[in-house]
Formats: C-alpha cells, sequence, structure tokens
C-alpha cells in the first residue's frame, strides 16, 4: 500500500526515510506542534515549494533541461487565481476559475515554448526561457490596471479559510480549528497529492523515457523516441504543476506579486533548492525546501549573531551580515554542483551502499 | 589534373541563395524606416534612432564576448551579467576617484579620466574572468547543465561580493562635463553621450572584424568555432585560445558596463541580470556564436526597444522578445548560424 | 633493421561505454606507405584519432620516434611531427583555402618553394587560393586537407580514407599525388577500404577487425596471395574487388 503510494521509489536509505518520516510528520502536525503563526507560515511555505521544486526536478533532474521560466507558469497559476478572486469575489468557484484559467495559460505557454526552443539545444532553452520569463515578470508589472502592477493584488480568500471561520466550537488538542488552520490543510493536502502524482509520473514509463533522453539523446532518437514530443511533454506537465503550487500560494497569502512568484531571486532559490536536495531524484526536492526555507527564516537571525561577534574585524562582518546569506548559499550551490551533484539525497543513498 | 574537374561552385550558386546571406543585412534599414512610419515625426525618429544605436551598440559591445565564447567552447556563461556589473562599479568607483577630473571644464581632462576608468575597468575584469574561467568554468568543460548552474552561481556570488565591497545602495554618477547634454541639429535634440557610445561601438566592431579577419590570432579563433578538434591537430591550443578570448569577453563586458552605467548614470549590483537578459535576446538572433549576426541582433534590438518605448512603452521588452520569436521561425538557428563540423 | 616510426603496443580505447580498440598492437616503419584496411566499424578511425590523442588510450603505449606519446595532448602530438586528415576533412570552411595553409603553417611564414611543391600536386589550391574553402567541391576539399598535412615537412602523415565519396577521376589524381608524396620522407598511415588502391600504393598492410589487428604483413605479400584475400575478404576487402 505504502510502496503503491510512493510508485515503487524506495528513498532506498535509512537516513533518508527517517528524515523524510521526520518532514512528513512534522508537516502533517505543523499547527499541533509548532504553535503561533510564524511556524504555520513557514510550514506552508514549505508545502509549497516542495510542489514548485519537485517539478522543476522533473525537467531539470529527469529531463536534462534547464529552464528559467518556472516562476513565470508559478506566477501564472498565482495571478489567474487571485484575478478571479479579485473580479468574481471570495468563493471557491471564482478561485477555481481563475486557478483553471491560470493553469491552462502556464500549459499552452510551456507548449508553445517548448516546441518552439527544444529543438535546437539545452542551453538554448534555458536563455530563450530566461527572456521570455523576464520579459512576463515586466509586463505584469506594467500592466497595472490588471494586475496591481509592482504592488501586486490583495483580495480576500473563501470565508471558510480565513481565522473568522471556526469549524469546531471547541479546541481540539489545545488547538482552535479555525479557516486558517483549515487552509493549511488544505495546502498540505493538495501538496501531498501533487507530489506523489509527480512521483509517480517519473517513475511510470514515461518518465523512464525522460531519463533515457537524458542521459543520451541520440540514442533516445535511434530506438525510435521522438526526444523534442517527450521533452515538450515534461515542460508542460512540469509548468502545469508548478501552476498549482501558484494556486496554493495564492490562496495561502491573500496577495500575489510579483516579488512573491515572478522575480528572479525565486527562480534561484528553486534552482539552489533542487541543486542542495538532490536533482533527479524527486526526494531532494523535498530535502532541498525544507533546509532552504528553514535556513531563509532562521539562518538569518544565526548570522545576525555572527555579525555582532566579529565586529571590528574588517571586512568579515560585512560577509556574515545576514543580508548576505545568499552569498553563503551561492557557495554552497557552486561546490555541491562540483562535488555532489546528486545532492544530499545521493549522498545519503551512496553513503548506505 | 584537368582544370574542368575543378571549376569553382561558387558560380554555381543561386542568386537568390545569396541575396538571402545579405538579407539579414537589410533589416536594420528596414526597421529604422518603419521607426520613422511609426513615430511620423523626423527629429523625434532622429532622437530615437541615435538613442536605439547607442542602446544596441552598447550591448554589442557585452554581447560579442560571450558569443564568441560560445562559438569556441560550447559554454554559454550566465555569469557574463556579473562582469557587466563589476565593471561598472569599478569604472564608477575610478571616476569617483578622478571626480576633480571629470567635473573639470577641460575636454581633455575629461576624456582622460575615461580613458583611465576604462582601463583599469577592462584590466580588472579581464583579470577577473582569468580567475572565473580557471575556477568556475574549467572544472565543468562539456557538461551544459552544470555550466548553466555554475556560471549561474558564479553571478549569485558575484552579485552579493558587490553588495559586500561597494554596500547594498545603488550608485550614482554624472557623466564627465564634456558628456552631458545635447547637440541640437535642427529640431532634433541628440544626445552627446549618446554619440560617443555609437562611436565607441562602431570602431570595436571594425576593430573586432579587423582582428577575426586579418590576424592570425583572429583566425584561429574561427577556425575554432567551426572545428576546435582540428585546430588541436594542428598544433595549436585551443584551450589557451579561449582563455584569451574569454578574458577578452570579460574586459569588453566590463566596458559595456561602464558605459552602461553612464548612460543610466545610476548602477546596481542587479544590472547585469537585467542586461543579460537583452544580451541574450541579441545572442539569439545573431545565431550563437557569429560576431556579425551578434553586431546586427545589437542594432535590431536597440532600435526596436526605443522606437516602442515611443510608441507603447508598456509592451517594450516584449517587442524584442516578439523579434526574437519572428526571426527564429524564420531561422531557426539565428540571423547568422554558425557552421559547425561534425 | 631501424626502429619503426610509429608503434601501437596493445593499445585499448573506450568512447563514452564502447570498448573499441582491444588492444591493437600496430607498427609502422620508417617512410612508405602502410596501409590500414578493415570494414566500417573495426575501428580504423579509433585507431588515428587514439594515436592524435584525441581519443586517449585506457591502456597500452603508443611510440612515436622511440618517444612515449600515450600521454601527450593533441597540439604535442601534431608538434612532434605527426598531420593528421581526419574523414571529415576538417577544412575550415570560413577561412580561404590561403588561411587554411596559413594555420597549417605551424612554424613560420609558408616557404614558397614548398608551397609551390603542394601546388603543383593539387593545381586547385594554387587556382583557389583566395577562394572561400566553403565554396570547394568535395576533392578539392580533400586536396586542400592533403595540402594542409604536408606543407611543412612531418615525420608521419595520418589520412582517414581519402578517397571516400569521390569522383573516379579524382581518385586517380588523388593516388597520383600521394604516389609523388612517397618520393619524400614522409610516411604515410594510410586507412582505405578502396583496396585497388591502398595495393598500388601501400608498402605494408595491416587489417582490423572487432577493433584488434588481424593481419599484418607486406602489401605485396597479400596482394600475391589470392588465398589470404580470400581470407580476410569477408573482412574487410569485400565490395571493393
Amino acid at each position: 500500500m505504502l510502496m503503491k503510494l510512493l510508485s515503487g521509489d524506495r528513498p532506498a536509505s535509512p537516513v533518508l526515510t527517517v528524515l523524510l518520516l521526520v518532514i512528513l510528520i512534522g508537516l502533517a502536525f505543523a499547527p499541533f506542534l509548532f504553535p503561533g503563526s510564524k511556524p504555520l507560515e513557514t510550514a506552508a511555505r514549505i508545502c509549497i515549494f516542495i510542489v514548485l521544486v519537485a517539478s522543476y526536478d522533473l525537467l531539470i533532474g529527469y529531463t536534462g533541461i534547464v529552464s528559467f521560466a518556472h516562476t513565470m507558469f508559478f506566477g501564472l497559476g498565482a495571478y489567474g487565481t487571485a484575478l478571479g478572486l479579485s473580479l468574481g469575489g471570495a468563493s471557491f468557484a471564482a478561485a477555481g476559475l481563475g486557478a483553471l484559467g491560470g493553469v491552462a495559460l502556464a500549459a499552452v505557454l510551456a507548449l508553445a515554448i517548448g516546441l518552439f526552443s527544444l529543438r535546437v539545444k539545452a542551453i538554448f532553452f534555458a536563455m530563450v526561457t530566461l527572456a521570455i520569463a523576464s520579459a512576463f515578470a515586466v509586463l505584469v508589472s506594467q500592466l497595472s490596471f490588471l494586475t496591481g502592477g509592482e504592488d501586486g493584488l490583495n483580495y480576500k480568500i473563501p470565508r471558510e479559510l480565513t481565522p473568522a471561520f471556526k469549524l469546531f466550537a471547541e479546541p481540539v488538542l489545545g488547538l482552535r480549528i479555525d479557516g486558517k488552520v483549515l487552509s493549511y490543510y488544505l495546502i498540505f493536502g493538495v501538496a501531498l497529492v501533487l507530489f506523489l502524482t509527480l512521483l509517480r509520473i517519473v517513475n511510470s514509463p514515461f518518465g523512464r523515457v525522460l531519463k533515457a533522453v537524458r542521459d543520451n539523446s541520440f540514442r533516445a532518437e535511434a530506438i525510435g523516441y521522438k526526444v523534442v514530443r517527450y521533452r515538450t511533454a515534461a515542460t508542460v506537465l512540469s509548468a502545469v504543476m508548478a501552476a498549482m503550487a501558484g494556486v496554493l500560494l495564492a490562496l495561502w497569502l491573500r496577495y500575489t506579486g510579483p516579488a512573491t512568484t515572478l522575480s528572479m531571486e525565486i527562480m534561484v532559490d528553486i534552482l539552489l533548492m533542487v541543486v542542495i536536495g538532490g536533482m533527479g531524484t524527486m526526494y531532494g526536492a523535498v530535502l532541498g525546501a525544507v533546509i532552504f526555507i528553514l535556513a531563509q527564516t532562521y539562518l538569518q537571525s544565526l548570522m545576525g549573531l555572527a555579525e555582532q561577534a566579529t565586529a571590528g574585524i574588517p571586512l568579515l562582518p560585512d560577509l556574515v551580515a545576514p543580508d548576505r546569506w545568499l552569498l553563503w548559499l551561492g557557495v554552497l550551490f557552486v561546490l555541491s554542483v562540483y562535488f555532489f551533484p546528486t545532492g544530499i539525497v545521493g549522498r545519503l543513498r551512496a553513503g548506505k551502499a | 589534373m584537368s582544370e574542368t574537374l575543378i571549376r569553382p561552385r561558387i558560380e554555381a550558386r543561386p542568386l537568390g541563395e545569396r541575396l538571402a546571406e545579405k538579407l539579414p543585412l537589410l533589416l536594420v534599414p528596414l526597421l529604422m524606416l518603419g521607426g520613422l512610419v511609426v513615430t511620423g515625426n523626423p527629429s523625434t525618429w532622429a532622437t530615437l534612432t541615435v538613442a536605439g544605436l547607442a542602446m544596441g551598440l552598447m550591448i554589442f559591445i557585452m554581447a560579442s564576448g560571450l558569443t564568441l565564447v560560445f562559438g569556441l567552447m560550447d559554454i554559454i556563461n550566465f555569469g557574463h551579467g556579473a562582469f557587466v556589473a563589476v565593471g561598472a562599479f569599478i569604472g564608477f568607483t575610478v571616476l569617483t576617484w578622478l571626480s576633480g577630473w571629470t567635473g573639470h571644464p577641460s575636454v581633455l581632462m575629461n576624456l582622460a579620466a575615461m580613458l583611465i576608468a576604462v582601463t583599469v575597468t577592462m584590466l580588472a575584469t579581464g583579470l577577473i574572468g582569468y580567475g572565473f574561467e580557471k575556477v568556475i568554468i574549467k572544472p565543468v568543460y562539456g557538461q551544459h547543465l552544470k555550466q548553466i548552474l555554475v556560471t549561474m552561481g558564479g553571478m549569485i556570488i558575484a552579485q552579493q561580493l558587490i553588495h559586500v565591497v561597494w554596500g547594498p545602495d545603488a550608485l550614482h554618477l554624472s557623466r564627465p562635463l564634456a558628456l552631458q547634454g545635447s547637440w541640437v541639429i535642427g529640431d532634433a535634440a541628440i544626445e552627446k553621450y549618446r554619440i560617443v557610445a555609437v562611436g565607441v561601438g562602431l570602431a570595436l566592431f571594425v576593430a573586432m572584424r579587423h582582428v577575426l579577419k586579418h590576424t592570425k590570432v583572429g583566425l584561429l579563433v574561427r577556425a575554432g568555432v567551426e572545428n576546435g578538434e582540428m585546430v588541436e591537430a594542428l598544433g595549436y591550443r585551443i584551450r589557451r585560445l579561449f582563455l584569451v578570448v574569454f578574458m577578452v569577453g570579460s574586459a569588453l563586458a566590463g566596458l559595456g558596463g561602464v558605459m552602461w552605467g553612464l548612460y543610466q548614470e545610476t548602477i546596481t549590483a542587479h544590472m547585469g541580470s537585467e542586461i543579460m537578459v537583452l544580451v541574450f535576446i541579441v545572442v539569439i538572433i545573431g545565431g550563437l556564436g557569429s560576431v556579425e549576426g551578434c553586431f546586427i541582433g545589437a542594432l535590431l534590438v536597440g532600435l526596436l526597444a526605443n522606437y516602442t518605448a515611443f510608441a507603447a512603452p508598456k509592451v517594450a521588452l516584449v517587442s524584442t522578445i516578439g523579434l526574437m520569436v519572428v526571426v527564429l521561425m524564420w531561422r531557426p538557428q539565428g540571423l547568422y548560424p554558425v557552421v559547425k563540423a561534425k | 633493421m631501424a626502429e619503426p616510426l610509429l608503434t601501437l603496443d596493445g593499445v585499448h580505447t573506450h568512447i563514452g561505454p564502447y570498448h573499441i580498440l582491444q588492444g591493437v598492437s600496430l607498427t609502422v616503419p620508417q617512410g612508405g606507405v602502410s596501409v590500414l584496411l578493415g570494414r566500417n566499424g573495426a575501428g580504423k578511425t579509433t585507431t588515428l584519432r587514439t594515436i592524435m590523442g584525441l581519443w586517449r588510450a585506457s591502456r597500452g603505449e603508443v611510440r612515436f620516434d622511440g618517444r612515449d606519446i600515450t600521454q601527450l595532448d593533441t597540439p604535442s602530438i601534431a608538434r612532434a611531427g605527426i598531420a593528421y586528415v581526419p574523414e571529415n576533412m576538417g577544412i575550415f570552411t570560413d577561412l580561404t583555402v590561403a588561411e587554411n595553409m596559413m594555420l597549417a603553417a605551424t612554424s613560420g611564414p609558408i616557404d614558397a618553394k614548398r608551397l609551390s611543391w603542394v601546388q603543383d600536386l593539387f593545381p586547385p589550391i594554387r587556382n583557389f587560393w583566395n577562394s572561400s574553402a566553403g565554396t570547394l567541391s568535395g576533392g578539392q576539399k580533400q586536396m586542400l586537407a592533403v595540402s594542409r598535412a604536408i606543407i611543412e615537412p612531418r615525420r608521419l602523415i595520418l589520412i582517414d580514407e581519402p578517397t571516400k565519396g569521390l569522383a573516379p577521376a579524382i581518385i586517380v589524381a588523388m593516388t597520383d599525388a600521394l604516389r609523388q608524396l612517397k618520393e619524400t620522407e614522409t610516411t604515410i598511415l594510410l586507412v582505405e577500404q578502396n583496396f585497388a588502391m591502398a595495393s598500388s600504393l601501400g608498402d605494408t598492410v595491416a587489417v582490423m577487425d572487432d577493433g584488434r589487428i588481424v593481419h599484418a604483413g607486406d602489401m605485396a605479400t597479400l596482394v600475391a596471395d589470392a588465398g589470404l584475400q580470400e581470407r580476410l575478404m569477408g573482412l574487410s576487402l569485400e565490395a571493393h574487388q
């Protein structure tokens, strides 16, 4: 039963299994285990980013394609939902319709980009997606009558998902089950289903062809697989998943703007998470997202301490200032590409064998 | 051996084919003509056209190194933008030190300051390019995916280091006095700095063409772009050649950074990644590896961006993407596809 | 007998997951033409590329002129005195004929007397001196490729199927030129599928199959021994008689 859920893709390392279980339990009982709004905020972000990063892994890890347009698809889902809620009012129908529109647009755009630029080279695709994604981000910030420009969109979400809504009169296990908690479980549930779906996809015959194409596209072509078709299909699937993660984000934040969805920084974050976690492993997306977001949330205060501790030494305080945490992640990123191209998961699996 | 066997094939090539080769050249005047129609006002058009050419040539300066590096070693440096930003910051720092000269009414003093700033910048970014190639790129030759990731990582690190060295805020700097203001020709006001940018860009293009066509190093670069293995089999170390090209490309990115910075009079650590988008579009339009294509692509992008910024400001960047799409539909490998052996 | 110019001793070469050369041992004596025969995929091109350092031998040793060159990089091997004419000719089509020749002259400006000798061997090199190499016909490109290899004196020239895809008249011209080249000091290792040409030029011969040398000896012996040809026929000489 469990193996079936995981599509037969074992973590294949005791440490990894334990880590994944801890994460699963932590996320499943987050509202009960870590009271307060900041931890819940963090847990929801982790759920959303696990889907986002896992969908990116489908592309980079399993298909061997580097795209810089992943945030664009993420943004399309978020903006679709946001627009639905802004224009249609705070109903599930409006959110659903908007989400559907955003996801569909993401799929169409991914198809167009894929057919257009995957014929040539991986490097070409990377450049084209970078250009298109930046243009899209600029366009969104320009079309302020529709998108709210740089300020983004604030909107109401269905009442059942707001803190004002109480599911039970009495607290459960000491926690008042309000709309925010419901909202969290909606996100957790959907994220879990999406992740298991991705796991299913990469372990399906389709996923195996993707890996064959990644390892040797000439050979795959020679055996008779239409390489462009498979790569495009992976691009579309990954875009749809990213857009769905965007839908979740829009519902959770009640706000959608360029900085939370479309910015290059988020694209870089995704890259860091997938590489540090381990490309081509899916579970790497989980570890990468958890570690990165925890670091983002808590490491900066640690670096603040380091900055104070090194005050007086030239340059060093600047290097360890909380704002510079991306510097160290960048270094970690480059080092992991060189030395641990399979990331943490690859290390753990190798360590076992 | 009989002469009949060896008739040159150049005569046999149909007229259409030869015309098609020249066609991309025609795009630039065509676009200018289109600009004239859209703006409908010759003096506005003149201002926009000079602005477009200036922007295009500055992009060309930054993009030329990138495209050659790709042609030679099949490497796209996603961190190329870092050299643009670092160059701008170094150049600004030098110009700030020389503020007595740049604020001096003497044109000569102004130019001397510029010359020093540009020289220091290019030397510095060239040297950083050396380090970047040795440390970041060398370990991942021939692995595209890792190249993209690692050079991107290098870009992140470089941006952060700019913050460490120069602080988190944008820098502002006025141009040297001689480069401020405009010349008024008829009804059209043409900014002096733009004319200078056009001049520098054109001079660089001519110089680069000369080197590529008439020097041994240039011939080796062109030969290497087509078939690096054969260059090695003739006895040349292509890696050394590549390192030189990479350093020159980095130095040019630095030069472009200074010029772009002075054009905007404001620089940020992120300017590199913003400009990279335009640089990529230009390189793709021109055909990866082709300097001529890069030149034409840069002019097209610069002009189009300025015309659309006037006619429909909201879609300026999108219009350049549109141009890229149209060009790729016409020629999937760009305007000047580079011949690759194998 | 003097030491051979080139010796391969138990050379293995892997390309990716494929084990192409499986212990090639081959000697090329000083002077004359040695021919390497074998059907497609036997490993002839890989042998030449391994000598040139374009593929790395994973095992075994390549000795040139008494010196171990197995681990040298390609430019050093070239500068040691080996020229290479690859199967795809490796012409720089973006450059003119003159520029192609100029790059081939690695030790300085082209020697005028030598050039005129090369141009007598291959008149198109003279006639199209300033034409773009991309506009040459296939046969002319092949002439340019060989000309590049001989514009400066080299100890050894590796030539990979110079007659492939060429018209019969051009093959005759090419054979003539190579025969004249033989008169000079240069040693040639020639990969060829055209047995008629190979047997008219070759002094010694080696036959490859499945990444190994299966026969080595004098060309005259092979030409005279119909039975031996018959035995090797299935391996390499079919369709060329």
